[in-house]
This record gives structure tokens, sequence and C-alpha cells, in this order.
């Protein structure tokens, strides 16, 4: 049955067998790969024997090593820790103006700030802070509920309209046109009234019209000049920032069914340290007062 | 069967499903049933309509079975197109998420299991029916076993492709990698892959060779792991017998092992011991060669199986999951290093006495190509089981660029030199239509690869080293979103890669349509180094 022949190109022998044409050559393994082998063999008998390996009946071998990778992790972060805990502690003591005075200090804080900030607040501040449409731009110095150290600190530990936080900053603007207090033809005119504050292309006549019903409806929080209220984070109408556009269909729009943005209460989630290296870091940003 | 048990289980089966269509807890559940009552519809329709012809000419049964090789050729090259489609449809969302285009049917969460089922289980799974019930046969020589039953697992793995991939649009997956399809689906699967091993068994059984080839060790080895691993990896209690929502079994580190598990040798066994099957056929038969070593085949094989199913935890490295389970994974990986490479070895061993025929055939050139990323592939895959350089990698493009040179350019060269290679035997005709379209594949493919492969390793490695640098202070410096936006040029390099791998797969289309639809192919027959033609081995 098994009839062994002579491959004329190899000078090898076959093994005698044969499928659909196919035949093998009897050929031996290359030394090479074969050491490789045995090689990449021993050398998991001994990294089993260093390392984790073997499971028992209560708990693994532990290897010679003493290896652990929960403990190299602890490790790990108890070496940041320590090399921090200087600064930490100066953090923890001072009051953030002293941190904001002591250059070495504000630097770290400034630093951890940032990376805190790029973790918890760039997903919807954006990575440079420079905000989008809905949300706040923090590199200005144009602020809707304070731009002091204490001011920043309290509205990221309390955040704003976060219902759960009794101490969270609230403000909600009446929405003009869906309660129906103003009718569309007074909006469209307040809102060239809006639109001739900050100098901006306006329908002169309707403005004219405009002043009286922003007197009687917006000048309580916006002021007489649009200047705008920090303490009911009414914003300033009179600048070319603009949180939700700066068209006069956008201003229509907040005025009819006003958008309200919402930031969560960072100090149910960050500890007080990190709060003040993001108040630090913010208020570095550009426009801290 | 007869003929009227036949009909009649068909059709009590679309009437079950019709009771499942309207009980339904769900659209999708309701949909399904659906699908599957059209499918019975068909089968019925079919077998009405060629009665007469059945009865005019009785079945041969003495020749190969090789109708269903015929459909399988077909649709692997359909799927193939599909899945690449979708490939380049997600590689473009990714790099501009306009295209995403708002809905939920269009999003890349949806589209991206699409993706990787159409290729893993409708392209390269079609690719390992048709190629394991084609050389089974030769090999072999005898006919499939159990009469119509290959023909039954030929339609039933499509309907399982057709419930999986509409089952993702409409959102139903029971979310686990690869495995996504949930539970009712699972079940037909099982079904379909049990008719599988009986036919393959069967065939096996009944062979009138002395030995079993080593092929089809591998080929055996894959039929019985599929179907060890998707039993386990999928058990679950569905909510409803009625409903698509089911839970796992597993919870926790132990799910993420078991999927994970399932993970790793759904590479190992489809990807790999079925394509070297697949090539342990393919490349003595193209090079007219005798394989290289015996003995290596056999020790390499033996090698290959029993260290691959330990490999898994090194998706897991520095997770939950305990530490002695994660040296587990990864020192059989490093272990299986050399047994993967005996494959290659053999291949291109094989081809020794053969190289010239790189120069004039491009099939040759497509399996010492393929045969160079499965070494590439088997290199890289124990390096970055390393727990270091897993530490850089794990969660990167690097391991997406890593699966891609495996699948682009093992499992899809593999595959196109293989179908190069039947069509023109399964159609009885001289040789390919043209073999400069072949050439044109070729390049394309190569290029896009190369591309897509660059593209992910300079990203991928970026991306690791962007994760984790620090600043002097020891501050992450880079936000998540700086990360993604450094990634943007590498995305759109990869989504021009798969342009090109996908053209080059629509030329090959073009390319075996014209072969079976011309009659003469004189001027472009299969070219040998003698300048001859490659015999025909016979085939009904």
């Amino acid at each position: 049955m098994v009839k062994r022949e002579l491959d004329e190109v190899s000078g090898t022998e076959t093994t005698g067998h044969e499928w659909d044409g196919i035949k093998e050559l009897d050929n031996p393994m290359p030394r090479w790969w074969l050491w490789a082998f045995i090689i990449s063999i021993v050398w998991g008998v001994i990294y089993m024997a260093a390392y984790p390996a073997w499971p028992l009946i209560t708990e693994a071998t532990k290897g010679f090593l003493g290896y652990s990778s929960r403990a190299e992790l602890a490790d790990t972060m108890n070496a940041v820790q320590v090399s921090r805990q200087k600064y930490i502690n100066s953090i923890n003591a001072l009051s953030l103006e002293e941190i904001r005075n002591d250059s070495e200090l504000a630097r770290f804080a400034y630093a951890g700030g940032k990376s805190a900030f790029a973790v918890n607040c760039s997903q919807c501040h954006g990575s440079g802070a420079a905000g989008s449409a809905g949300y706040p731009n923090l590199n200005d110095d144009n602020w809707l509920w304070g731009g002091s150290l204490t001011d920043i600190q309290t509205t990221i530990s309390h955040g704003i309209r976060f219902e759960q936080d009794d101490d969270t900053r609230f403000s909600e603007m009446p929405a003009f046109g869906g309660d129906e207090i103003l009718d569309r033809t007074q909006i469209g005119q307040v809102a060239d009234y809006v639109l001739s504050l900050s100098k901006r292309q306006h329908d002169f006549e309707n403005a004219t019209a405009g002043a009286k019903t922003y007197a009687d409806n917006c000048a309580a929080c916006h002021g007489d000049t649009g200047q705008g209220d920090r303490e009911q984070g009414a914003p300033q109408l009179s600048n070319v920032l603009w949180l939700y556009g700066n068209e006069k269909a956008d201003i229509i729009a907040q005025i009819s069914r006003p958008k309200h943005g919402v930031m969560p209460a960072w100090g149910e989630r960050l500890d007080a340290t990190t709060i003040k290296q993001l108040t630090i870091y913010v208020h570095a940003l550009g426009g801290g007062e | 069967m007869g003929l009227t048990t036949y009909l009649t289980s068909l059709s009590i089966a679309a009437i079950a499903a019709l009771l499942l269509a309207a009980k339904a807890d769900d659209a999708v559940f309701a949909t399904h049933a659906w699908i599957f009552i059209a499918a019975c519809g068909l089968a019925i329709i079919y077998q009405l309509r060629t009665l007469d012809s059945n009865r005019n000419m009785p079945e041969k049964r003495d020749g190969y079975l090789d109708g269903v090789v015929r459909a399988g050729v077909i649709a692997t090259v359909f799927w193939g197109l599909v899945g690449f489609l979708v490939g380049v449809v997600i590689a473009a969302q990714l790099s501009f998420p306009v295209l995403n285009f708002d809905t939920s049917f269009t999003n890349f969460g949806r589209l991206r299991p699409l993706h990787t089922s159409a290729v893993i289980f409708a392209f390269v799974g079609n690719a390992l029916l048709c190629t394991s019930f084609y050389t089974v046969q030769r090999t072999c020589a005898t006919r499939l076993a159990f009469g119509n039953l290959a023909w039954f697992v030929f339609w039933g793995y499509q309907l399982f492709i057709v419930l999986a991939a509409t089952g993702y649009l409409l959102g139903a997956t029971q979310s686990r990698e690869y495995a996504e399809p949930e539970w009712y689906v699972d079940i037909w699967l099982t079904i379909v892959w049990v008719a599988y091993l009986a036919v393959f068994l069967g065939t096996l059984w009944k062979r009138r060779e002395p030995h079993i080839y080593v092929g089809n060790w591998f080929y055996l080895a894959f039929i019985v792991t599929i179907a060890m691993l998707h039993i386990v990896n999928n058990l679950a209690v569905p909510v409803s017998f009625l409903g698509v929502k089911s839970y796992s079994l597993f919870s926790g580190v132990q799910d993420a092992l078991t999927q994970w598990w399932y993970g790793h040798n759904a590479v190992g066994f489809l990807l790999t011991a079925g394509f070297l099957g697949m090539m342990y056929y393919f490349v003595p038969k193209q090079a007219q060669r005798p394989v290289y070593s015996y003995r290596l085949s056999i020790i390499h094989f033996w090698a290959l199986i029993f260290l691959y199913i330990w490999a898994g935890p090194h998706h897991l490295l520095y997770t939950a999951l305990p530490d002695w389970a994660q040296t587990l994974g990864m020192v059989f990986s490093i272990m299986l290093w050399m047994p993967s490479w005996a494959g290659m070895i053999n291949g291109l061993m094989t081809l020794s006495g053969a190289w010239d025929k790189i120069r004039t055939d491009p099939i040759i050139r497509f399996m010492v190509l393929a045969l160079a990323f499965y070494g590439m592939a088997t290199f890289e895959g124990p390096l970055l089981s390393i727990k270091a350089v897993n530490s850089l990698s794990h969660y990167t493009d690097w391991t997406i660029g890593h699966v891609h040179a495996g699948a682009l350019g093992w499992n899809g060269m593999l595959t196109f030199a293989a179908l190069y290679y039947m069509v023109p035997r399964l159609w009885s005709r001289n040789g390919l239509y043209s073999l400069r379209l072949v050439n044109w594949h070729f390049w394309l493919a190569t290029l896009g690869i190369v591309l897509y492969a660059a593209a992910m390793w300079v990203s991928g490695i970026q991306q690791g080293l962007m994760w984790r640098t620090f600043n002097e202070l020891g501050f992450l410096e880079y936000s998540f979103a700086e990360t993604v936006a450094a990634m943007h040029p590498y995305y759109v390099m990869r989504t021009i890669g798969g342009i090109f791998y996908l053209l080059g797969a629509f030329i090959m289309a073009y390319n075996l349509w014209r072969t079976v639809v011309s009659p003469t192919t004189e001027k472009s027959a299969i070219v040998t180094p003698e300048g001859g033609q490659v015999a025909m081995s016979g085939s009904v």
C-alpha cells in the first residue's frame, strides 16, 4: 500500500501517502523551529514558577517573585500620592487666594486642575474650554455667575440648575412665547431691541417699539441697558457673546421658549482638593477676576 | 427523505413560525419569524417547480456533490463584497461622524457588528463551508455523506446570516463581541452546525483513502471546536420564548473570561485552524509540489489545537481577572508562536522547487502573500499578549490593525486564491477569464492592506502613548477627545486602504462571473511554468 518515492526536485523521500495527487515529503522538522519551540516552553515553565500561575483549591500559587497586579497598582498609586502629598496638604490648608499667590503651588494646582478638567469637564466645555452652543466659553471674561475664585468654586461645587443640590445656582427665564406672556409681534420687537443693545444690525422701528416691552418684562433681570445680573445668572445682552446664537431667529427662540443649561454639582463627585485645583485652572484660563 | 415528508415538515415549520409571529412579544422577533416563514415558503415553491425535471433526471449519486460547493463559492463572493463594503462605510463613519446619518439603523454601533459578522461568519464562514466540502470529497475520493444534508447546511447557514444581520440593524443583540445574535438565532446555528459536523464526519468515515489528509484534521478541529465555543458562550436564559431578549448564564469576570475564551478561539479555529486546512489543500495543488514535512504537520497540528484554547485570557490583561489566569493567557500565547509559524513554514517550504511560479502565476502570489501575512500576524499576536506590550497596545487601534492584517492578509488573500483555483474547475472551464484582472486584484488588495495596517500601527501606538503621557508634575497631558482628534488622518488613510481592498474584490467578482458565463476561455488558461494548462481533476 505505502509506496515511498523519491522527489526529484528536493531529493527527499515521500511518506508514500497520496490524496488527490497531493504527496508529503518525509522532511524532519526544521531544527531551529524545534529549538525555538522548546525554548518557548522552557521559558513558559520558568515564568509560571515566577508569577502567580497554578490555581489550587483556595488560592493560586504566588510565584517566587511574589508579584500581584493589585499590589503593583497600589504601589504606583501610592508613589504618586506620596510625591504630591506636600502640595495637596498645602492646597487643603490654604485659601484659594493664598494658593494663587504661591507661584509653585499655583503651578501644581493649575496642572492638576487642567488634568481634572480634561477628564470631567472637556466633554461639554471642550478640550480648550472654548465651549460651544449652549456650553459657556470659559476663556473669556464674560461670566454668568461671577468670575472670582469663590464664585467659580461655588459654581463647580454646586452646579447650575442641578436640582439634587440644595445650594445649586438657579435661575429660570419665563417662556414669554410658550406661556403667552407676550405675543409674536412683541417678541419680534424685543428681539430687535436686544440686537440694538449690542449694536448689531436691527430694524429701527421694531426696536423702538420693543424698548417699552423690554423695560416692562426684561429689564428687571437683564438690566436697563442689558448689562445683565450675576446675582440671578441673567446674561449680559450688550456684548457680542451669545450662548444660544446671535441671529434674530435664535433670540426669538430663546425669548419664546428659553433653553436652560444644567451643570452637575461636582462637589458630590470630586474631592475638595480637586475642586480647588479646578478653580485655580478655570480662573487662570483668561477671565478670572 | 421522501418528497411528501419533506414538504410536510417544511409546511409544519412554516405554520409553527406563523404562530410565533402572531404571538411575538416584540417586532424584531415577529420579523424574524416572518423571515423564517419566507424561507420555508421559498423551499416549498422551489421543490414544487422542479418536480418534473427531478422526475425526468434521476439524481447522479456516484460523482462529487459539487452543486453545493458552487453555491458556496457564490455566497462567499457575495458576502465578501457586503462585508468589505460595510467595513468601508464604518471606516468612513469614524473619519466623518456625519455619515452616521443620525438614525439608529445606520449608526456605527449597529453597523460595526454587521461588518464583523459579515466578514467573519458570512464571508470566511462560507469560504470554509465550500472549501471544506470541495477538498474533503477529493481527499477522501468519495461523495459528501448523507445525501442532500449538505444543502441544508448551506441554506441553513445563509438563513442564520440573514437573521443575525437583520437583528443587528433592528437593534437585537446580546452584546457579546462576535457572538451578538440572540438566543433563538444561536439555537438555529447549533442545529445547522451539528448537521455540518455530521456531513463532514460521515464523509471522512466513508473515505476511500487509507489515511485522513492533514487538511481534514484541521477542518475537523475547526468544526468541533466552534460547536463547543458557540454553545458554551451563548448559554443564556431568554426573558420570554416569544421575544428576542435573553440574559447570559454568566456574570462578572466569569462572563468576560467565557466571552474571550470564545472570542479568541473563534480567531484560532475559524480564522486559523480552518484556514490551515484550506492552505494544506490548495497550496500543494496549485504549486504541484508535495507538502514539505509530514512530521511538522503532525506536531504543529496537535501543538496548535492544544495551546490555542488556553490563550483567551490575554484579552483581559490588567483587568479584574485573577493574576494566575492572566499568566496562563500570556504564557500559552507565547508558546503558541512556533506552532503557528509551523503552518507558514510548511506552506512556504512546499513552494520550494516552484518559486519561479511566483512570477507567472498570480494565484501562487496570493498564497505567498497570505502565508506572509499569516506569519506576520501570528508573530504580532504573541507579542501583543506580553503584558508590558499589552499595557500600551490594548484598547488602541493597534489591535484593529492586527486583526485586519490577519483577516485581510491571511483569510482574504487565501480565500481569493482558493476561489480562483476552484471556479474554473467547478464550472468546467479551461481557465480564468482574465489573469490580468487577477493581477489587478492582487496589487489593489496588497496596497489596501499595507495602507490599512500602516495607518493602524501608527495610530494605535500614538493613541497608546498619548493616553499615558504625563506632564512633569505627574498629571495626564491629554484629554480623551484630543486623542480622538489626533486619529483623524489615520482613519481617513484606513478608509482609503479599505476602498482599494473593496475595489479588488469587485474586480474578482467580475472576473469570476465572466469565467462562469464564458463558454470559451482559450486565451487565458491557468498558467503553469511549462506554459501548459493545469489539468482538471474529474468532478461531476
